[in-house]
């Protein structure tokens, strides 16, 4: 008994705890995985918004895949004030050209990064938004410039499908 | 325990307790040695399960009516209010009782940080606590967000956005919590099946507790060891039955006083209002016996150290046999500690208060002292002290302050054997 030599019986333990723990992980991950969005939630992947009432310095707000989305016409000063925003000043850089493929209008998920309230039009210190749960301000380009929220306003992919018609996912 | 091996006198009682010894249970149960100086902050316990029985019985009762489901959910909830047979009675004996249980819990707690209860052997009924009280948080939480109103859906949100602070697995989890890709109807059912779980796991938990608790026994208000049976104890059956009797009933006085006549001051008007994905409730705020913990959440500036604050505000007290290095249990006997352990439900009461208020200004500057006042307890005071402080001598027994003691143990110890 002194000398441990590895003999039959422990490969047999060995190769029997390795079987029981695939067996008992494809058991479990079917439980783990029911939670996860099913295919009827997924279905609902896209929406199309028709924009042509939209003056500009009007948001409307819709609803894709349950969250808010904010699709703003925004105007002359807000995008001048949202490009001329040095990427030094950001807490999370980001160009506004690269959020606002078209300038005048800016589409992106109206849920603050922080936790996800929705936060309010024309409001904060940056006269972007402003989130009323825990103190967030963004600037017009949805950028977090203030408060607690880690990262900007997340732009969803949308593309134009007439010049009246935006198409959100 | 008691010393002696029970049997029971009758034939019958003996026939079956030789095979299911559930005679020696109770009989356990009624002799149980109790410390005799028992005052009544010791009186929770039992109104702890009557909270826990009550929010069983009307949970499940409140369950046969309700439907879990996002179109629905709202409007069940008042045809429970409106329309089923005493409905609003159990509806709302079930919202408060959820405060009551907390408040109780809340006092429970206080007892055993003041008598020091949580220290070496009771460490593991405290744990086993800890694991509870966790457990009753996200019991409230779930519950909260059944009614689909207003303070449901984005307090549900708010919460389970904490999860996406996580790194690069974050976002990924929040998802598979919600089902979806914010909250919706498969948030709400799965919401609904652990909110009916819960209860149960905590009534497992509850006994392991009280099992854990009848290994050593009792701590009480001098904090000693005592000897049991001795004459330092009463049986639980009738001494400590008809205290905590009467406990429960001045606490149901309480308790029937916010079902009956405000029902509603502990809940907030927003969550009549059904919920709106699209609008967020300009003030958002928790039930108010998770306030200290929001109110450190926001007092840091960054989301990931913010929740990390939150959590370790909660699971630091499990460390605390650990933390307090002092051999001496009851506050009555560290005058120093005394004083910290007043200061410290001061600072939890102001998170409390400015957790209400909106995170701003003074309100956000009082919040990060508080909460650097709350580590700074349990971190640097609670272990310093337990090795600076000059306690006040401890009496050898129960009896002894009251019947003259003498400092040398030999002479007290025949004067409590020939009291005997």
């Amino acid at each position: 008994m002194s000398e441990k030599k590895t003999n039959r019986r422990d490969f047999l333990f060995t190769a029997t705890y390795a079987v029981g723990a695939v067996g008992v992980g494809a058991t479990v991950w079917p439980m783990i995985d029911q939670m996860n969005p099913d295919a009827s939630v997924k279905a609902l992947a896209s929406t199309e918004v028709d924009v042509s009432s939209l003056t500009p310095g009007k948001t409307i707000t819709v609803l894709w895949r349950g969250k808010p989305v904010f699709i703003r016409r925004r105007t002359e000063d807000e995008i001048a004030d949202a490009r001329s925003v040095k990427l030094d000043d950001l807490k999370d850089p980001e160009k506004d050209e690269d959020r606002a493929k078209n300038p005048e209008w800016l589409v992106m998920l109206g849920v603050c990064t922080h936790l996800g309230c929705v936060p309010l039009n024309d409001k904060g210190d940056y006269n972007g938004w402003f989130c009323p749960c825990h103190g967030s301000h963004y600037d017009t380009s949805g950028r977090i410039r203030k408060g607690p929220a880690p990262t900007n306003m997340e732009v969803p992919k949308y593309e134009f499908v007439n010049a009246n018609t935006i198409k959100i996912g | 325990m008691s010393d002696h091996e029970y049997t029971p006198k009758s034939k019958a009682g003996k026939w079956f307790n030789d095979r299911l010894p559930l005679l020696t249970l109770a009989n356990h149960l009624t002799d149980y040695p109790t410390p005799k100086n028992l005052n009544y902050w010791w009186t929770f316990g039992g109104i702890l399960t009557f909270c826990l029985i009550t929010q069983i019985v009307t949970g499940l009762t409140l369950a046969m009516h309700y439907i879990a489901h996002a179109d629905m959910a709202f409007e069940s909830v008042e045809h429970i209010m409106r329309d089923v047979n005493y409905g609003w009675l159990i509806r709302y004996i079930h919202a408060n009782g959820a405060s009551m249980f907390f408040l109780a819990v809340y006092i429970h707690i206080f007892r055993s940080l003041f008598y020091g209860s949580y220290k070496a052997p009771r460490e593991i009924i405290w744990i086993i606590g800890i694991i509870i009280y966790l457990l009753m948080m996200a019991a409230a939480f779930m519950g909260y967000v059944l009614p689909w109103g207003q303070m449901s859906f984005w307090g549900a949100t708010v919460i389970t956005n904490l999860f996406s602070a996580i790194p690069l697995v974050g976002e990924g989890i929040v998802t598979w919590l919600w089902g979806g890709y914010s909250v919706d109807n498969p948030t709400l059912t799965r919401f609904f099946t652990l909110h009916y779980l819960i209860p149960f796991l905590i009534l497992g938990l509850v006994v392991l507790h009280i099992w854990a608790l009848h290994v050593p026994g009792n701590n009480n208000p001098v904090g000693i060891d005592v000897k049991k049976p001795s004459k330092d104890t009463v049986p639980f059956h009738p001494y400590i039955v008809i205290k905590d009797g009467f406990a429960l009933l001045m606490f149901m006085i309480v308790f029937a006083f916010f079902v009956f006549y405000t029902p509603n001051i502990l809940g907030h008007a927003d969550n009549y209002i059904e919920a709106d994905p699209l609008v967020t409730p300009a003030h958002i705020v928790p039930e108010w016996y998770l306030l200290p913990f929001y109110a450190i959440l926001r007092s840091v500036p960054d989301k990931l150290l913010g929740v990390i604050a939150m959590l370790s505000a909660i699971l630091i007290l499990a460390a605390l046999p650990w933390l307090d290095t002092s051999k001496i249990r009851s506050a009555v006997f560290r005058p120093l500690y005394k004083q910290f352990y007043w200061i410290l439900v001061a600072d939890v009461l102001i998170l409390g208060y400015v957790g209400a208020m909106p995170a701003e200004g003074l309100y956000l500057l009082v919040a990060r002292v508080a909460t650097a006042y709350y580590f700074l307890h349990f971190l640097v005071i609670l272990p310093v002290l337990g090795l600076k402080e000059k306690t006040l001598p401890v009496p050898l027994s129960i009896t002894e302050p009251i019947l003259g003691g003498t400092a040398n143990l030999a002479t007290a110890r025949n004067k409590e054997s020939s009291i005997k």
